[in-house]
């Protein structure tokens, strides 16, 4: 971001809660002038440094950003200046005519073709949140079929919603077997899709979506979003002037956008604005997602999530033909684009799971894997808690009593034979059957609770080694330097303890259905005696099981993912890790050798960024078609003649020259040209338009947050026609504009507290700073309810009522909303009734509301009331 | 050894260049010096252990100091290209999350329908998990749904985990859950 002629911070309070990282934009700021422009709910501190200000309706940004689509495409100098013309005709799917079935939300009030009664789901698992579903046939680009395979949404890759099936072989014929799984990859080949690179069919994919956010205009952006016109013509014109061949925008957001009804299509938004722009893949471009955990990055790639296995490959799923290991292959490979190497990636992975069992005539022990059956995520999970239908929950560094209508979390907590909780303090989930507000009013007696709960006190980062992934996909590595007082223990040591009890427990079963997990493989023994003898396993072992190995000999470590085979021969976890352990002594996550000063600054020796050590993704897209960078002061990797080259390692075939055609028939790469440089997509460039993957629609599209006080002005459909809503006791939704309920709601984080308090409000230095739970007010509403600045006041939902002092802010300003005056309101959200200090719990106000793509709630735009007292 | 609130407080003036000195200057008082040569003596002769914040995902790079094993301070590490040093608020106290005195150090049970914990021993504490996790996992597995889908997994049992655990946690924990058949998974990362 030291690069970026303008940074955006929208969906992020940057300053605040990305201090450390937010130098880098204001080293920009400093040192050659780069614009900053922060558009959110709230006046903060990254406002007050900002160069512009848009105040903006929490829940508008896809009218915000989709009216930057509009004024980019129909501006005089985004249409004359040769750069956005070449970026877009060679690097994004501009071009690629989509079929004449699809039928736009403009042509159906909000709607895309395709809508139908929710049938997916097995009556094993009734959670799935839907009533509607979208078939996506009518989606898929012209005369060819994209398929629905891998790399989507976690709904798209559970199978929750049905995808269109890719033309996959003939029909009836035998899937070709393997391995090597090159003639099944060859047998998924489609026709390339029909491109018009004038841009001019009404059908291509720039007309479409020029189409689509035709009524994006300032006044309907002001008219939706409360922000003035000039204001955002403001935002507009800074953003266009700072993109270009030598110039670059870069946009920074957070859980602003994520924590939404239908977040994904936000992020989905500026990704289509920035692919306009030529923001990918060069210094200073790109959309930064500020993540909020040491390594959640990580916790991604490596998935503790369940919809999908190691390095983003999807969950093997009952709702989708994945019976055997061919079908999943033949379902989930893409076969053009680098994804066409998924076979060696899955038969690596089989092979870190089940050993030398994992076998080419047992299908490398596919069946023992699980398979899911319909949404696991944490919002259903708790829906069915609540019912009676889990029974035992582990609970790790996390403290679900405080969170998402919390009261109703913790009624399904009460339903729990048994809790395990692992952390650092006894908080409110360890507590919740003790201390939680319905013990303390009496509403529920402790003996009727019969949970038996487990607290084992946690070892802290530095009384551990092991690595954290960071949200520039960085792996680091921190080492033990003190021993853990007590019983507290790593993480890794309850799993590792859990595990080999288990194994023991299970050594003798004959059942069919202990078999998988008789020939997992699970020896993590430390190679140092004093830690073996207290039962820590071994981080480095762990490490070497992601990066991979010969599985002919442990000792050769992979030196990265083009070693890996379908064949078994390579034993490895988690194929974009792989490299960042390429011999048992060389860690290059523990690397600690910044550039010096003076250098553009990849810092390549500085930790390990996957895959391979790349620090910026798609850096093809910084050299235009021919190789040549596009500018000098943008230059980042180009091609010399024989290779490609540069400050970064990368991202493309090392020796594939940009005049390189496709090889026909070719698999994987072989498919992809010279100037493919969006090397993961099937058809090697960015999309625009988003033919398969999403469920809610190809297109971001402004809908309304499940409740909010305003019809949607700009179709007659509300809200997504398929978000995720539990229709439960305690979980109801305001209606359209309901005037119990006529104020918006936000929630945000403080730079001095993290998340429900867990990691802060047991800590003396932060407590200190920040003891108390506030409302911040402005002061029109304050005056118009009688609140006075230090009041105590009540806000209620539909699903509960909580009390916080009022802090009355011009922070907070009212916004004019289709001539009507809006009032917001905003919360942090960090107190518990456990800790050094303790406060009400915000998350009493939130719903069970999910994104349709991947369940993620809506905590950042509902309606609430305000009243003293 | 017993620390008061305060001692606290004033052992992470001396400890974290980040809180501390920030809140100072921008009150206005220039402690600095006075500042940077306490921190000298503490950590005179310390040990040094590279380390990362435990807390949001920028992965600012600290060194850990320890006397005799015990840690004596925790700063922002002036090599990393991240941070150069510095830490925020969070960052800087992470020390407090080691070296406080309300850190509960044993393994704590409470029984169905009881009104309070009880100290127990870890291994006791740990046969106790896995003898539950076996039984609920056996009594609600599921080999086949009734459409005749071999999916051998169960949804009986729910694993949720944080974000600022080390990705070694999460893979280990993952192959344990899924070799078991437990496939509801999740983590705060969907949160």
């Amino acid at each position: 971001m030291r690069e970026s002629d303008c940074v955006v911070v929208m969906g992020s309070n940057m300053a605040e809660n990305h201090p450390v990282a937010f130098r880098w934009p204001m080293a920009a700021k400093v040192e050659h002038g780069a614009k900053l422009i922060h558009v959110d709910p709230r006046f903060t501190r990254t406002s007050a440094v900002a160069d512009i200000y848009a105040p903006v309706r929490a829940g508008s940004d896809i009218a915000f950003l989709g009216g930057l689509v509009n004024y980019v495409i129909n501006s005089e100098r985004w249409n004359r200046d040769p750069f956005f013309r070449s970026w877009v005709v060679n690097y994004t799917n501009a071009a690629t005519l989509i079929s004449d079935q699809y039928q736009d939300a403009e042509d159906r009030d909000g709607v895309f073709s395709g809508l139908m009664e929710y049938k997916a789901g097995v009556p094993e698992w009734p959670y799935n949140g839907f009533t509607q579903q979208y078939e996506n046939a009518s989606w898929q680009y012209a005369g060819t079929r994209v398929g629905d395979q891998g790399r989507t949404a976690a709904t798209a890759q559970s199978g929750e919603t049905p995808g269109t099936k890719s033309g996959m072989g003939t029909p009836g014929a035998p899937q070709p077997s393997g391995p090597p799984y090159d003639a099944l990859v060859r047998s998924l080949l489609k026709p390339p899709a029909a491109r018009d690179e004038t841009l001019q069919n009404p059908r291509c994919v720039f007309q479409v979506v020029k189409r689509h956010f035709s009524r994006y205009t300032p006044e309907m952006v002001e008219r939706a979003s409360g922000c003035p016109r000039d204001t955002f013509l403001k935002v507009a014109e800074t953003i266009l002037a700072n993109s270009g061949a030598d110039r670059t925008t870069s946009f920074a957001y957070a859980v602003a956008w994520t924590q939404h009804t239908n977040g994904v299509q936000i992020i989905g938004c500026c990704a289509l604005l920035q692919l306009l722009l030529g923001n990918f893949g060069r210094p200073g471009a790109g959309i930064m997602a500020l993540r909020g955990h040491a390594s959640i990055q990580g916790s991604t790639d490596v998935p503790t999530l369940y919809h999908s296995i190691h390095g983003y490959m999807a969950h093997p799923t009952a709702l989708k033909k994945h019976d055997t290991l061919e079908d999943y292959l033949a379902a989930e490979t893409v076969p053009t684009g680098y994804w066409g190497n998924m076979p060696k990636f899955v038969v690596s992975y089989l092979k870190s799971m089940y050993g030398d069992t994992a076998t080419v005539e047992n299908g490398f022990g596919y069946d023992w894997h699980p398979k899911i059956f319909g949404d696991h995520s944490h919002l259903p999970m708790f829906v069915a808690m609540n019912e009676g239908k889990v029974r035992g929950m582990f609970c790790i560094g996390q403290n679900p009593a405080t969170s998402l209508n919390a009261k109703l979390e913790r009624a399904a907590m009460r339903k729990l034979e048994w809790l395990v909780v692992k952390d650092n303090w006894v908080h409110e989930t360890a507590n919740f059957w003790k201390t939680a507000p319905e013990i303390q009013s009496g509403e529920v007696s402790p003996a009727d609770i019969k949970t038996e709960v487990f607290f084992f006190p946690a070892a802290q980062v530095a009384e551990t080694e092991g690595t954290f992934t960071n949200t520039q996909r960085m792996m680091q590595t921190h080492y033990k330097a003190a021993e853990a007082p007590g019983d507290c223990r790593t993480d890794v040591w309850f799993t590792y303890q859990l595990g080999k009890r288990l194994k023991k427990l299970y050594a003798d079963s004959q059942a069919p259905r202990d078999q998988g997990f008789r020939n997992l493989t699970f020896d993590f023994e430390h190679e140092d005696p004093k830690e073996r003898q207290i039962g820590e396993p071994s981080a480095v072992k762990l490490l070497k099981e992601m990066n991979g190995y010969q599985t002919a000999d442990p000792s050769r470590h992979l030196a990265g993912f083009g070693e890996l085979k379908d064949d078994g021969s390579t034993t490895c976890a988690s194929w974009i890790y792989s490299g960042v352990f390429p011999a048992p002594d060389r860690n290059l996550a523990a690397s600690k050798q910044p550039d010096p000063p003076g250098q553009p600054g990849a810092h390549l020796n500085w930790g390990f960024a996957w895959p391979a050590n790349r620090r910026l993704l798609y850096n093809r897209a910084s050299a235009d078609p021919s190789g040549k960078p596009w500018s000098e002061r943008k230059k980042w990797v180009w091609w010399d003649g024989s290779k490609w080259t540069g400050y970064d390692v990368p991202d493309f075939a090392g020796t594939k020259a940009p005049s390189a055609q496709p090889k026909p028939g070719g698999i994987g790469l072989d498919a992809l040209s010279g100037t493919d440089a969006f090397i993961m997509k099937g058809d090697g460039v960015g999309w625009l338009y988003v033919p398969t993957g999403l469920v809610d629609g190809p297109l971001p599209t402004q809908y309304e947050p499940a409740e909010s006080p305003i019809r949607n002005p700009l179709y007659k459909q509300q809200s997504s026609p398929v978000f995720k809503y539990w229709k439960q006791d305690g979980n109801p939704l305001a209606s359209v504009a309901d005037p119990n309920f006529p104020y918006v709601i936000t929630t945000y984080r403080l730079t001095e507290h993290y998340l429900s308090g867990a990691m802060s409000r047991w800590l003396p230095a932060l407590t200190e700073l920040m003891p108390e739970l506030f409302i911040e007010i402005s002061p029109e509403l304050a005056q118009e309810k009688g609140i006075a600045n230090l009041d105590r006041v009540r806000i209620s939902t539909p699903r509960g009522q909580i009390r916080a002092k009022a802090l009355v802010t011009r922070r907070i300003r009212p916004l004019q909303i289709d001539g009507r005056t809006l009032h917001q309101v905003g919360m942090p959200w960090h107190w518990g009734y456990e800790g050094v200090v303790k406060g009400e719990i915000v998350n009493e106000l939130t719903a069970l509301v999910g994104d349709p793509n991947v369940t993620i709630h809506e905590g950042k735009a509902f309606v609430c009331n305000v009243e003293k007292g | 050894m017993e620390l008061s609130r305060r001692d606290l407080l004033r052992l992470s003036v001396a400890g974290g260049t980040g809180t501390a000195l920030g809140g100072l200057i921008a009150s206005g008082v220039d402690l600095a010096p006075v500042v940077a040569e306490a921190q000298q003596l503490r950590i005179k002769d310390a040990k040094v252990t590279p380390s990362v914040c435990p807390f949001c995902s920028v992965g600012c790079a600290t060194l850990v100091h320890t006397i005799n094993g015990q840690i004596v301070n925790i700063e922002g590490d002036p090599r990393s290209p991240h941070n150069e040093g510095t830490l925020c608020p969070k960052g800087a106290a992470t020390f407090q999350l080691h070296i406080n005195p309300n850190r509960p150090i044993q393994v704590l049970h409470r029984a169905a329908g009881a009104t309070d914990w009880e100290v127990w021993d870890l291994n006791r504490a740990m046969d106790r998990v896995a003898e539950l996790a076996k039984k609920t996992r056996d009594e609600t597995f599921v080999e086949r749904l009734a459409n005749g889908k071999l999916v051998n997994a169960t949804t009986g049992i729910f694993s949720l985990g944080g974000a600022t655990l080390d990705i070694e946690w999460n893979h280990i924990h993952q192959k344990l859950m899924r070799g078991l058949g437990i496939i509801a998974i999740e983590n705060q990362a969907r949160i």
